[in-house]
C-alpha cells in the first residue's frame, strides 16, 4: 500500500503546454503514472506526449475521467486554477507553484477541506508512491519501492534524503512534499496519521524546517496517536531569527518557529533525529 | 515586506482609523503647526525603538530640534535611521492590543486582543490575549467581534467603537494581502477618541503585484541583498564568512548547520533554487563575490537540475571571470561523476560528502574567525 496516492489516480495537468509542463508529463509518463489529461485554456485540441489537453477542468474530467489535479499554473493565476479543480469534483489536488500568495492559499486550502479534497502544497515538489505512481515534479530515479513514509516541508534535501536511503536499500511507501509555504494544505500531522494507518509503511521520516509550529504540532500528535517509530530532520538550526531562508514559510518570527524549539518537541516524542540529512539512513537501519 | 510606521498609519487613515496629529520631519520648519509636547519616533523596520532611544518627547520648539537631531542618522539595532514621524502627544486614558495575523497550524486569520496594550505582546501571559479565529470562506462576522470585545472589559461605547476599529483592520489585513495588522496600543483618549498610536504591517511580497500603490522599499534588506531581490536569486547574508550556494532552500539551511558542527560560520545563503540555467548561475557567483567570503562552498544534489550542467555553469563563470578564494564542492544526484570532472578541470576542490566538505571549507575559513 501507500498513502494519498496510488497507481490509479488518474491525472490531469493544468499548465500542460508550457515547458515545464511538457517536461514533467513525460517524466510522470515514464515513471508510470496514469496522465490522461492536460489543461491550458485556448489549447484545447492540442497534446503533449500523446496526452489530450483541455480548455477547462470540466471538460478533461468529462472527457477523460481524470480524479487528480497537478497545478504547475504561474502564481497569479493558481488561486483560479485550484477553485476551477475542486469545483469539477477533483479529488486530489497536488499545487506546485511557488510564490502564491498567502491569502489565496489560506481561501483554497478552505475551499478543498469544504469539498472534502486532498490538497497538498502549494510550494511543493509533489508526492509518489515508488512503483505506482508520482505526481509531482520529483527525480523519478531516486525512489525505490519499500516501507519508509517520507514526509517533508523542503524539496532537494528530501531528494537527498530519500537518495540516500535507496543507495542503502531503504525503500519507500510514499515520499510527500508539503510544501515551503506557511499556509498548506496538507501537514505533518495528516501524513502521519496516514502512514499509521498504512500498513505498509513500518518507519516515518519527517524533514521539517524553521518557521510555523508544524513539527511542534506533529511532536503532540505523535505522542498521542503514532505508533510506529519517526525519525527526523531539521533544516535552520544556524538561522538568525527574523530572516525568510529561502521558503515563504521558513522564518522565525517573534521568538517562534526555532530549530531548537522543534528538536526539544521531537525529542519529547522520542523522534530520533538525525544531525546531517545523510544520517537518516544510518538512524533507520539502527533502530528498524 | 515590512512598512513603516508611517505608511502603515496612512493606510490606517484610508481605513477610518484614527491616527494621532503627525508628519515626517526633517528640519524645524515641519513642526509649524503641530503644536506641543509632542513625540519623535525613529522609522526603522525593528521593535524595541523606545529603550534604543529612538523614541523621545519634545516640550517646545528648540527641543523638538536638540532631539530630532539626535534621533535622525541614528544607529537603531542595525538601520541608520533616516525619517523621523513627529505627532502630538495623545492623553491616554486606556490602552488595548489589537491584531489580525495569519494562523500557519489553523490556516485561518486569528485575531488578537488584549486589555495589556501598549507592552511587548510576547511579554503578556497567555490569559490575558483573547483569540478568535476565522474563517476566510465566511470573513469576518458579528460573533467574532461580539467574542472578542466581550472579553475586554469594555464600557458599551468602548465596546462599539473597538469593533468598527477591528471590523476596518480586517478589512484592511484581506484586501492589502497582509501577515500581521497591529495595532499596539490601541488608546482610549480622555476626550472620547480611540487612536492607533502605533502601526505594524507586513504585506506578503507575494502579493505586491496587486497593489501598486504599495511602493516596495525592502528597508529590512541590506544592498547586495536588494540587488539579489531584483534579479530573483534568493540570497540572505549573514555573520560569518563561508558564502554557502546549494539547489534547494532546505538544503541550503542544512548546509549552513553542517558547518557549524565542524566550528564554521555561514556568510551567505544562496539558494540556486531549481535552476541550470548559466546565466543564473553566473549572476549567483557575481553575487557571491561581492560578499566577499573567504570560502565559498557549492553543495548541489542534482535531480531534474543536472549536476553537470550546473558544474557547467560554474566553470564558464570561474574560467573567464576568476575567483580569489577557494571553493569546495559537494556533488550529488544525477550526472554527479561528470560534474565532478568538470570542477575537478576548473580547479576547484571535489569532496566525498557533505561532512567532509563542511569540515573543509570551516577549516580554510578558520573556524569562522
Amino acid at each position: 500500500m501507500s498513502i494519498f496516492v496510488d497507481e490509479k489516480n488518474k491525472v490531469l495537468v493544468q499548465g500542460a503546454t508550457g515547458h515545464q509542463g511538457v517536461f514533467h508529463i513525460g517524466e510522470m509518463l515514464n515513471f508510470g503514472t496514469k496522465v490522461v489529461a492536460g489543461v491550458t485554456p485556448g489549447k484545447g485540441g492540442q497534446d503533449v506526449h500523446g496526452v489530450p489537453v483541455f480548455d477547462s477542468v470540466r471538460e478533461a474530467v468529462d472527457e477523460t475521467g481524470a480524479d487528480t489535479s497537478l497545478v504547475l499554473v504561474p502564481a497569479r493565476f493558481a488561486k483560479d486554477a485550484v477553485f476551477e479543480a475542486l469545483d469539477a469534483g477533483v479529488k486530489t489536488v497536488v499545487v506546485i507553484t511557488e510564490n502564491i500568495p498567502f491569502h489565496d492559499a489560506m481561501e483554497f486550502v478552505h475551499y478543498a477541506k469544504y469539498k472534502g479534497a486532498l490538497l497538498i502544497g502549494p510550494n511543493c515538489p509533489g508526492i509518489a508512491s515508488p512503483g505506482k505512481t508520482k505526481i509531482g515534479i520529483l527525480p523519478g530515479n531516486i525512489f525505490k519501492v519499500g516501507n519508509v513514509g517520507v514526509a517533508s516541508r523542503s524539496g532537494t534535501l528530501t531528494y537527498e534524503i530519500v537518495n540516500s536511503l535507496s543507495e542503502k536499500g531503504i525503500g519507500q511507501s510514499t515520499c510527500v512534499g508539503l510544501g515551503g509555504d506557511p499556509i498548506i494544505g496538507t501537514t505533518f500531522i495528516e501524513a502521519l496519521d496516514a502512514f499509521e494507518k498504512d500498513k505498509d509503511t513500518k518507519a516515518v521520516v519527517l524533514v521539517g524546517e524553521i518557521g510555523g509550529t508544524a513539527e511542534e504540532d506533529a511532536a503532540e500528535y505523535i505522542k498521542e496517536y503514532i505508533s510506529k517509530p519517526v525519525f527526523a530532520f531539521i533544516a535552520g538550526r544556524t538561522a538568525p531569527p527574523g530572516k525568510r531562508m529561502g521558503h515563504a514559510g521558513a522564518i522565525i518570527a517573534r521568538g517562534k518557529g526555532t530549530a531548537e524549539s522543534k528538536i526539544k518537541a521531537f525529542e519529547k516524542a522520542d523522534v530520533k533525529l538525525a544531525r546531517f540529512p545523510t544520517d537518516i539512513a544510518d538512524l533507520i537501519e539502527k533502530y528498524v | 515586506m515590512k512598512l513603516f510606521e508611517y505608511r502603515g498609519k496612512e493606510l490606517f487613515k484610508k481605513y477610518g482609523i484614527m491616527v494621532p496629529n503627525g508628519r515626517l520631519v526633517e528640519s524645524e520648519k515641519d513642526f509649524f503647526d503641530l503644536g506641543f509636547p509632542l513625540v519623535l519616533k525613529a522609522q526603522v523596520p525593528v521593535g524595541g525603538r523606545g529603550k534604543a532611544g529612538g523614541i523621545k518627547k519634545a516640550d517646545n520648539l528648540k527641543d523638538a530640534k536638540v532631539k530630532l537631531g539626535q534621533i535622525m542618522g541614528m544607529n537603531l539595532r542595525g538601520y541608520k535611521v533616516r525619517k523621523v514621524l513627529a505627532e502630538k502627544m495623545i492623553d491616554i486614558k486606556k490602552e488595548l492590543y489589537l491584531s489580525v495575523s495569519l494562523d500557519r497550524s489553523k490556516r485561518m486569520p486569528l485575531i488578537m486582543a488584549s486589555a495589556e496594550g501598549g507592552m511587548d505582546i510576547e511579554s503578556v501571559s497567555d490569559e490575558k490575549i483573547f483569540k478568535e479565529w476565522v474563517n476566510p470562506l465566511i470573513g469576518l462576522q458579528s460573533f467574532n467581534i461580539r467574542y472578542i470585545i466581550s472579553k475586554l472589559g469594555l464600557g458599551k461605547e468602548e465596546g462599539k467603537e473597538v469593533s468598527e476599529v477591528l471590523t476596518q483592520i480586517y478589512k484592511l489585513f484581506r484586501e492589502y494581502d497582509c501577515e500581521l495588522v497591529e495595532i499596539n496600543p490601541l488608546v482610549f483618549t480622555s476626550d472620547g477618541n480611540v487612536v492607533a498610536l502605533d502601526s505594524k504591517i507586513i504585506i506578503n511580497d507575494d502579493a505586491l503585484f496587486r497593489h501598486p500603490d504599495i511602493i516596495p522599499e525592502h528597508v529590512e534588506l541590506t544592498p547586495l541583498e536588494k540587488d539579489a531581490k531584483e534579479k530573483g536569486i534568493s540570497f540572505i547574508q549573514l555573520d560569518g564568512n563561508i558564502g554557502v550556494i546549494a539547489n534547494g532552500a532546505g538544503l541550503t539551511m542544512a548546509t549552513l548547520d553542517a558547518l557549524t558542527h565542524f566550528k564554521g560560520k555561514g556568510g551567505v545563503f544562496l539558494d540556486l533554487g531549481g535552476t541550470d540555467d548559466p546565466e543564473k548561475v553566473k549572476q549567483a557567483f557575481e553575487l557571491m563575490k561581492k560578499a566577499k567570503p573567504k570560502v565559498i562552498f557549492l553543495n548541489l544534489f542534482g535531480g531534474i537540475t543536472k549536476c553537470d550542467t550546473v558544474a557547467k555553469g560554474v566553470k564558464a563563470v570561474i574560467s573567464k571571470e576568476g575567483i580569489d578564494c577557494p571553493v569546495i564542492t559537494r556533488i550529488k544526484g544525477m550526472n554527479e561523476d561528470k560534474a565532478k570532472e568538470i570542477l575537478k578541470d576548473a580547479g576547484l576542490v571535489t569532496a566525498t560528502t557533505l561532512q567532509d566538505a563542511a569540515q573543509r571549507s570551516s577549516d580554510l575559513a578558520g573556524g569562522g574567525k
